[in-house]
């Protein structure tokens, strides 16, 4: 039961040359009274009976639904050369790039990611990952009040609740003010996601004049998939992007480890938080990366640092690159065009329910059912179907509310079916 | 070593008159220690600072330091070379790499700050 | 090595969907992009190579000796890869959790949760643990503000102030700002720990806690931990335990023992889970009595007819969208149910005789930064080589041309040209010494030929790169 390879003889040897007698010796500064009080864990386990343990625990778990659900988190295709690609240990057993001449593959990998969420949103800076999307909200948040020194947060309506309370929470001490709207008046910025927590797809473009205006920054948390189609943030004003990176190649794997994106202009490069990878040179003039201006960062700044962060999603990150890379200029379109033409498909065929979005939607929308939607996603479990988020826990609706995503994979015949359960279900 | 005509902080800044103004910068022990500067954050003209405020920020590879108001004023002018060229903080620390200028100053304040005879010694001292 | 945008030819492509098998409908155009993205088009084998050669420019655990003091970079077990590739988990929707209809379903995950946060309680003297926080730093920031909570709650509005050692790692002072509170540095001593007369001079009505690492950055265990915890609750203050070094006293000592009252833990350190190149890592936090209520919530509990979701009566909220980084915990969770009662405390062993040992081979010629006996990791100066010519980075780069990643280098803070090494439990004898010799071959070259250590690296595929222009000219993206 361990990875420990020291022979007993060895052990020996080494505290010879230590010059102790005993490991616990070199225990003695944990006096007696400082020794641990209670030991009750279990017995180690054999590898054979850990993995059946564990696979009894991951077999009461509903994973093979066919999914309809997202709310920040979706059900897209992962080619088997992400997976192949970023399980070289090479990759998933490296550290942080603190010696860069030893870490090139990830730096460069960085790099190329930098660049990627730059193509895709059109801004001019990434970093090279936060923890997650929600977590990206409250740093855009932060960041907004050290580029416009104001304390006041704008949260739109179109805006996840989860990021919301995430917002809430990291903020909870700060002198920083919370409130719902759009108007920049005296704020840092204004947040708004597109599409929005219940799928509606909008054009800031107006709002980002207002914001800039009145002296305010607008921060947009998008879907990243919805990009093969639509406006950019940079086309819409944006100063600060962030998203929630999951849909590109990271498993759903129960909320994480997934990937933050952060972007931005180049005027606010040195406030953004987190990681950069940048190009330079050697000696012998070979292009070489490394990370860059990290002075900013808390190994450095300490309590001045723009963000505490240290460890991001590099793995994720990495994931996310390989998946593009894959897919391509025209192959995100493709994606992009595919979950839209499915969702609109699939919306045509509820006509037994109402469609709660007034503005066009991407992949995802929400519809009010005739009936609670908590007994009918249970009911459409039963069927084979994870139907979808019912809205009322969340404190987005009402209890008939349902928000439903459409991806890549699913079929027309799994959109018949599906509609044809939803409406036996919900109309029975 | 350090130029005579001007006045030196224990956070290793210079000021020094200029007609009716002062002007600020780091001095050379300070630039040395940095290593090459990599960036400097200028305040924005027209900011009226105290004494020992944080008026500018200073940036190397591998380390980073606000720049303090030697005494307090209104800043009437950065030095925007800076911007392009930041390493005239290394090559001329107490000429082409000054930082900011002030005017309105309350010159009693230059009194509690050291000369260049003291700073040296308490640069060598920092060692 | 090409860029895998320069490798683009127009019109290749990798993946191709299935023909559309719904009508077209086209997207509004006055709400979409000008022009796609330029990502690059390239074949799948284009990717594959590109990155399997990338890929081979690092160094990882599975390849090279990392002893990055402070990171514990141990090796990361396939077992703990093997269960988080079961369906089960990786490809389970989090918003199952998000509606009690679908609480049935997701109850194997619950029940992981439950007892990987179980067990993580019971190994640091903690009531409860929330796996939430997604990094260390996550958990740092996530206690701290507990801490606010609980003196929120107390009526404590004047304790906004932590105190932390000048030893203590940069997000711990980053943490308790961007959380809102003021941060006042605790000297060391020259011992290289923390007393309680340094602790005492700073103890004011406003201190709202202590932020301490136990063993410290130093490698040195803590002698007056309970004291100083005892003189932070006489004040109503609460002493905070950053769990990056909890790898050298796990089944030793638990911190709740020792008196803290709130705690991270990294995942990614004492419990084995791969670091994956800066990241994932995971931070879940613990709490003793006084923060129980404060928890991240919602929380799993176990009910009567199974488990099902709470929220803490004066929860602070969610930091995370779910329950964190759940991959690594399914990782930990194997590793700590495969070592357990009588493995883990072999994993502190092992892990000071090893530090220990490579100590006792150095110890001659590099000097040791303190004269105590070190824990998990020693640190060493570079002072004495330093005036010789040849830096801590010099060093740190010839032992890269050996074969070996550096220990850490300019950290802590308080060391001048600190070398920090921590080898860990999972290394052999063989590789420790391997690794002594090249640093002994290494302290002769300084006498005989310095300037070939100020050449190196040179097997690597790159030298040492001019960090300067990078900050200067700042070329981040293509």
């Amino acid at each position: 039961m361990t990875w420990v390879p020291t022979t007993a003889d060895e052990r020996k040897e080494m505290l010879d040359a230590i010059g102790v007698n005993s490991i616990d010796e070199l225990f003695a500064a944990i006096t007696p009274e400082l020794r641990a009080k209670s030991w009750n864990v279990p017995e180690g386990l054999s590898e054979m009976a850990v993995r059946d343990l564990m696979a009894g625990m991951a077999a009461k778990n509903a994973s093979s639904l066919v999914c309809f659900a997202g709310g920040g988190a979706y059900d897209h295709f992962i080619p088997a050369a992400v997976d192949a690609l970023t399980s070289r240990s090479e990759f998933y057993t490296a550290y942080t790039p603190y010696q860069p001449e030893c870490s090139q593959g990830t730096l460069q990998s960085i790099y190329e990611y930098q660049s990627a969420i730059c193509r895709l949103t059109g801004l001019d800076f990434a970093n090279a990952s936060l923890y997650d999307g929600g977590t990206a909200v409250f740093e855009a948040a932060t960041m907004s009040i050290r580029v416009t020194g104001r304390r006041r947060i704008m949260c739109h309506r179109s805006l996840s609740p989860i990021y919301r309370r995430m917002l809430e929470t990291h903020a909870a001490h700060l002198d920083v003010e919370i409130l719902t709207g759009d108007d920049p008046t005296g704020a840092a910025c204004v947040i708004v996601q597109n599409p929005s927590f219940l799928g509606s797809v909008e054009n800031f473009t107006n709002l980002s004049q207002r914001c800039h205006d009145a002296g305010a920054l607008l921060v947009m948390s998008f879907y990243p998939v919805s990009l093969g189609l639509l406006k950019t943030p940079a086309e819409m004003g944006v100063d600060i992007a962030v998203a929630e990176g999951q849909p590109f190649g990271v498993p759903l794997g129960f909320g994480g480890p997934w990937l933050g994106i952060l972007a931005t202009r180049k005027e606010h490069v040195r406030k953004m938080p987190g990681r950069i990878a940048a190009m330079t040179e050697d000696a012998q003039g070979r292009r070489g990366f490394v990370l860059t201006l990290q002075a900013r960062e808390q190994h450095i700044r300490r309590e001045k640092a723009m963000s505490n962060i240290c460890s991001n999603e590099a793995l994720c990150a990495l994931r996310a690159l390989i998946h593009l890379c894959l897919l391509g200029k025209e192959g995100l379109q493709e994606v992009a065009r595919h979950c839209h033409a499915k969702a609109e498909y699939l919306k045509k065929k509820l006509k037994f329910t109402t469609l709660l979005n007034k503005a066009p939607t991407f992949n995802e929308f929400a519809v009010r059912l005739p009936r609670n939607a908590e007994e009918v996603v249970q009911a459409m479990a039963a069927k084979g179907f994870m139907a979808g988020i019912p809205l009322r826990p969340l404190g987005e609706g009402d209890a008939g509310d349902l928000l439903i995503a459409v991806t890549e994979r699913r079929t027309r015949q799994q959109l018949d079916a599906f509609a044809e359960a939803l409406e036996e279900v919900s109309c029975r | 070593m350090y130029p005579e005509n001007a006045k030196y902080t224990r956070d290793h800044e210079w000021i020094r008159a200029d007609g009716d103004t002062y002007v600020v910068g780091i001095t050379a022990f300070a630039a040395e220690q940095l290593g090459d500067v990599t960036y400097v954050e200028l305040p924005s003209v027209g900011k009226t600072v105290e004494q020992g405020a944080a008026t500018a920020a200073v940036e190397s590879v591998k380390a980073a330091s606000d720049v303090y108001a030697p005494v307090g004023g209104r800043v009437c002018a950065v030095n925007t070379a800076l911007d392009s060229a930041p390493e005239l903080v290394n090559q001329s620390p107490h000429e082409e790499g000054w930082f900011f200028k002030l005017e309105n100053v309350d010159a009693a304040q230059l009194d509690g700050l050291m000369d260049a005879k003291a700073y040296e010694a308490f640069a060598s001292a920092s060692h | 090595m090409p860029l895998i945008y320069e490798k683009s030819r127009k019109g290749r492509r990798a993946i191709v969907l299935d023909a559309l098998d719904v009508p077209d409908v086209e997207f509004p155009a006055a709400l979409g992009r000008a022009a796609a993205a330029e990502l690059p088009e390239v074949g799948e084998l284009d990717v594959v190579r590109h990155y399997t050669n990338l890929s081979r420019k690092n160094f990882g655990i599975d390849s090279h000796f990392y002893p990055l003091g402070s990171c514990t970079m141990k090796y990361n077990p396939k077992l703990a890869e093997a269960v988080a590739s079961l369906a089960g988990f990786s490809q389970l929707h989090p918003h199952l959790s998000s509606s009690e209809a679908y609480w049935p379903l997701c109850q194997g995950a619950f029940e992981l949760i439950h007892d990987t946060e179980s067990l993580l309680a019971e190994i640091a003297g903690m009531r409860e643990a929330s796996l939430q926080p997604i990094a260390g730093a996550h958990g740092e920031l996530t206690g701290v503000l507990l801490i606010a909570a609980y003196h929120k709650d107390h009526g404590n509005s004047q304790k906004d102030t932590i105190l932390i050692p000048d030893s203590a790692h940069g997000t711990n002072p980053a943490s308790a700002a961007i959380a809102g509170f003021n941060v006042v540095e605790i000297p060391s001593g020259a011992d290289g720990v923390i007393h309680l007369d340094a602790v005492k001079a700073a103890m004011t009505d406003r201190v709202a806690g202590l932020m301490m690492t136990c063993p410290n950055t130093h490698g040195l265990f803590e002698p007056e931990v309970a004291k100083i915890a005892a003189m932070l609750h006489e004040a109503d203050a609460l002493l905070y335990y950053d769990g990056a070094n909890l790898n050298a006293i796990v089944g030793k000592a638990r911190p709740g023992d020792l008196g803290f009252d709130v705690m991270h833990y990294n995942l990614h350190k004492t419990f084995a889970t791969p670091h994956g190149m800066g990241g994932p890592g995971s931070g879940p936090v613990g709490v003793g009595e006084r923060l129980l209520p404060y928890l991240p919530g919602p929380r799993v509990v176990k009910g009567v007819n199974g488990y099902v979701l709470e929220t803490p009566p004066k929860s602070i909220g969610r930091v995370a969208q779910f329950f964190g980084n759940f991959m690594m915990a399914v990782r930990a969770y194997a590793y700590m149910r495969h070592l357990g009662k009588e493995g883990l405390p072999e994993v502190a062993e092992v892990a000071v005789l090893n530090a220990n040992y490579v100590w006792s081979r150095l110890k001659d010629a590099f000097e040791p930064a303190f004269s105590a006996r070190f824990m998990h990791e020693c640190v060493f100066t570079a002072t004495p080589q330093a005036k010789k010519g040849v830096r801590a980075l010099d060093i740190a780069k010839a032992l890269l041309d050996l074969g070996f990643h550096a220990p850490t280098v300019y950290f802590p803070l308080t060391v001048k040209e600190s070398l920090m090494i921590e080898p860990t439990e999972t290394e052999s004898k063989e590789t420790l010494d391997a690794f002594c010799d090249a640093m002994l071959e290494i302290a002769n070259m300084i006498d005989s030929n310095p300037d070939a250590l100020h050449q190196a690296p040179v097997t690597t595929p790159v030298g040492r790169l001019d960090e300067v222009r990078a900050a200067r000219q700042l070329n981040c993206a293509c």
